[in-house]
């Protein structure tokens, strides 16, 4: 593959990064983005003043950092079932082309450690599925702002797969 | 049973609690009630309009936080310790979402709430939350 080709296809699997969280309205409205290196996503939720949970410190909203780890575990998951289609090429990877994405992992239950306020400013996070099962996969996943290693929340949920064909 | 006052009150004190037009109703001391009206822009699932999981996770937040500040007893502010959801069914669409949280326990440091989302019954959730808040002295910072 030229360099030419290797940059097309990149362009390509980023927009359809872009397309798959584009797709669903509540993403939108919290403005959550992602960016990828090869198979993993780091989410960013942009700052905006409708996220403050508590004016007077201000801090963002706790159910906000809950919903952006939600988010970024339910989208790896999806990106993880993806990828080795995008990888395969064909019909499977024509499909996506199309924006025909599998259906969102339903989460099961999700358990949130808060450890330091969310301040007014931009968010990032990233899942590490723990174990990924046919029907259930058991993701954590962390945010933090300004320093990788001053996590301001944690969550580990499980989330149950969509079946093959859609 | 409750009291719940019909229309409620905007919560217009809180930016994302009022950005999802959440409404505050009539509660007894250290149990909450709040509603959020469906809005096309909170849908997770375009294909059947089901709201997001976030959503019923933020209302349930507020909702638990909300009860353990009307406990009668608390002196000082809550923030989240830790949280957790069990998501039973998908909301119905087009229908409210309400969430009923109450504070059962009450220490010097840690409050500890449980509540339901659901829509038309509360014996039938959409999700069921459990959390622990930590009592912050009035006024001062959370920990950062």
């Amino acid at each position: 593959m030229s360099a030419v080709e290797a940059q097309t296809r990149k362009k390509k699997r980023d927009a359809m990064l872009d397309e798959l969280s584009a797709s669903i309205p509540y993403i939108r409205f919290l403005d959550v983005e992602f960016t990828r290196m090869g198979d993993e996503l780091t989410g960013r939720l942009n700052y905006s003043e409708k996220l403050i949970g508590n004016p007077m410190i201000p801090a963002l909203h706790g159910g906000v950092v809950s919903a952006f780890l939600e988010i970024t575990a339910q989208t790896q998951l999806t990106w993880d079932l993806i990828w080795p289609k995008l990888e395969a090429g064909g019909e499977a990877e024509a499909a996506l082309l199309r924006g025909e994405f599998p259906r969102t992992p339903k989460t099961i239950n999700l358990t949130i450690d808060y450890f330091r306020s969310g301040r007014p400013r931009d968010a990032y996070a990233r899942a590490i599925v723990q174990k990924a099962g046919r029907r259930v996969a058991n993701v954590r996943v962390e945010a933090w702002q300004d320093s990788r290693d001053r996590p301001i929340a944690a969550a580990h949920g499980n989330f149950l797969m969509p079946g093959e064909g859609k | 049973m409750t009291r719940i006052h019909e229309d409620g009150y905007e919560m217009k004190a809180v930016p994302h609690s009022s950005e999802l037009g959440m409404r505050s109703h009539k509660a007894d001391p250290a149990h909450a009630i709040i509603s959020v009206a469906y809005q096309d822009n909170l849908v997770g699932n375009p294909e059947t309009g089901v709201i997001h999981g976030g959503v019923v996770t933020t209302v349930l937040d507020n909702c638990c936080g909300l009860a353990a500040m009307t406990h009668p007893d608390l002196k000082g502010m809550v923030a989240t310790l830790d949280l957790r959801i069990d998501y039973m069914r998908p909301a119905k669409p087009g229908m409210t979402l309400w969430t009923s949280c109450e504070c059962y326990r009450l220490t010097r440091s840690v409050a500890f709430c449980r509540g339901v989302a659901y829509d038309e019954d509360e014996r039938d959730p959409i999700a069921t939350a459990t959390g622990a808040f930590m009592i912050t002295a009035a006024k001062t910072k959370f920990e950062n």
